[in-house]
């Protein structure tokens, strides 16, 4: 078994996501190896490969691919580098994390290598037997793969965690990938234009360890600040159901449920969510959760750990006031 | 220009879903069906694109059993000129569906395929790409806002992704799939519902098209997933922050 990572870098550095991707590869098979694949040009590239290089033991090396092609991660070009380091690497498994690259990325990939990939795998039960939600979580599906290699993988980063001390780490060699016989046919049809984020001192709301929700009851934008308050207090990330989203209260970014974020924290609390299956497929998985509505039959209560029935204009300022600030 | 859509015929979303007790699968006879919600979006934008003049066909492609006619019946009352019903009883993986259609698309020949991002049953979020690579095309997936130039002939797409929007420009012939805000998908009114029995539903099968129906994906079982263990009602702010310091321990 061996196994190629899809790994998405930014700022210089490896994201979390891929590297629970390369725990998703661990527990494929024990003798596994790793090879972690990146994409880009220029300095920022080469910093984040040599932060690859280090960041987890089971790493055994690191391909980069250094182009102006690769500047912006575009399916395209891709979904074209990783039909180009199968067909040198052969590997037995492809795997990235399940998010807005890895999605957009990896059926693409796998159309070009005439296979079935997997998507939003939580759970690795053999190397060719996998278990994913369907039906919004309401259901879970244990598939097996039985095509030709490679078995390609999308993995939730809430399932598997990353528990390494990464100062224990050897170097991984790092090695470029190359280029002269990348097939260019797709290039150019797609460019990149433009890329807006919002900026926000908040931890990312996938990997954040609190996630405080603010549903449609909050009614207004303005008022919805006062979740990001108890955020910030917290030192939590801000999520939204789809209808505070809808209505305008916050961008759609911060939307979690089937369709949004997929989040598992240590904590989520949950303020004015009536808790709609769809929002609930998105943080049925966090270990603690709170939940605040003024309607004691709110299908939220039904997951909640600690509910609490009253109304969030006096339960959230009375929060703000007694809890205490975090260290 | 001709636009492709693709839609699929899924449990309604409204429907609280039953595993079978064999765990064979998900209870699907005698529930309610209908268009899944992403396709339904990605039909109201190619009806909006041909409005606005830039397009001169939108067809309604469907792929499944014989019911999927009713869901492409609903894509018609909708608006689609023409319907495409590729017929068969077999489960229909994402990797044959993309092959089915980029076969469909050497017959039609699209300047456009619009699907939803996903559909609300498997889950997958595969098929779009699939197509796209399939047919060598360029493709904005989970896309919030399509703007189309056809002298140019290119598309300006505004993705949803992590932490924030990307706009992509691509060459036209090109695929999109729909993200849950690119528009307010319209109800079918009587008089279309009425016009739409009169429209045409070609049929295919997979024979036809030349495309083997495999998988290499097997469905091993369908289970619930666990249960949350029922949780505490709690009466004040100082008993919840008592509880999540000294019990929970997560503040």
């Amino acid at each position: 078994i061996s196994t190629l990572i899809l790994a998405e870098h930014d700022g210089g550095a490896i994201k979390s996501q891929s590297i629970s991707a390369v725990e998703a590869a661990k527990s494929l098979d024990k003798q596994t190896s790793i090879s972690l694949l990146l994409a880009g040009s220029g300095p920022s590239l080469q910093q984040a490969a040599a932060h690859a290089a280090s960041c987890h033991p089971s790493i055994s090396q690191v391909l980069v691919a250094d182009s102006d092609k690769f500047t912006y991660p575009l399916a395209e070009t891709w979904s074209r580098l990783v039909q180009l380091v199968q067909k040198k690497g052969e590997y037995s498994h492809i795997i990235t994390a399940s998010n807005s690259f890895g999605k957009n990325i990896l059926p693409r990939a796998a159309a070009l290598l005439d296979v079935s990939p997997i998507t939003d795998v939580i759970a690795i039960s053999a190397s060719n037997q996998f278990i994913r939600p369907i039906y919004a979580g309401n259901a879970l599906c244990t598939v097996r793969y039985s095509g030709s290699n490679p078995c390609m993988l999308s993995v939730r980063s809430t399932s598997f965690a990353v528990s390494v001390d990464s100062s224990k780490c050897n170097e991984a060699p790092i090695s470029q990938v190359d280029l002269s016989t990348f097939d260019e046919d797709s290039v150019g049809k797609s460019r990149y234009v433009n890329h807006t984020a919002q900026d926000t001192e908040r931890p990312d709301l996938g990997n954040a360890q609190v996630v405080i929700t603010g549903g449609r009851a909050l009614k207004s934008a303005e008022n919805f600040k006062m979740i990001e308050k108890l955020a910030e207090k917290l030192g939590a990330a801000v999520g939204a159901t789809r209808a505070a989203v809808d209505a305008g209260f916050v961008p759609n970014d911060l939307q979690v449920g089937q369709t949004g974020k997929i989040v598992a924290p240590e904590l989520y609390m949950a303020f004015g969510v009536s808790g709609a299956i769809q929002h609930l497929a998105g943080m049925r998985d966090s270990k603690v959760i709170v939940a605040v509505n003024k309607d004691a039959d709110a299908p939220i209560f039904q997951v909640a750990d600690y509910g609490l029935v009253g109304d969030l204009f006096e339960v959230i300022p009375e929060l703000l006031e007694k809890l205490p600030e975090k260290k | 220009m001709k636009i492709m859509v693709a839609i699929k015929r899924v449990v309604d979303y409204a429907v609280k879903i039953r595993v079978k007790s064999d765990k064979s699968g998900v209870e699907t006879q005698n529930v309610k069906m209908s268009m899944n919600p992403f396709c339904e979006i990605a039909l109201e934008e190619a009806l909006r694109i041909k409005q606005s003049g830039l397009a001169s066909e939108v067809v309604a492609v469907s792929m499944g059993p014989t019911q999927c006619v009713d869901t492409l019946r609903t894509g018609l009352a909708m608006g689609a000129d023409r319907g495409i019903h590729v017929e068969s009883t077999a489960a229909l993986f994402p990797l044959t569906v993309a092959k089915l259609l980029k076969a469909l698309v050497e017959v039609e020949k699209p300047g456009l395929i619009i699907l939803g991002k996903q559909a609300i049953d498997d889950d997958c979020n595969q098929t779009g790409q699939m197509v796209a690579g399939l047919l060598r095309w360029p493709q904005g997936t989970f896309a919030s806002k399509v703007m189309l130039d056809t002298e140019k002939q290119v598309a300006t797409v505004e993705r949803e992704v992590d932490g924030g929007l990307e706009t992509l420009c691509l060459d036209l012939p090109a695929v999109i799939t729909t993200d849950l805000r690119l528009n307010q998908p319209r109800y079918a009114t009587l008089p279309n519902i009425m016009k739409a029995k009169s429209k045409v539903i070609k049929k295919y099968t997979p024979q036809e098209l030349n495309v083997e129906v495999k998988s290499d994906i097997e469905v091993v079982e369908v289970t619930e997933p666990p249960k949350r263990k029922a949780g505490v009602l709690i009466s004040s702010v100082d008993e919840l922050i008592d509880k999540l310091r000294n019990e929970a321990h997560v503040i």
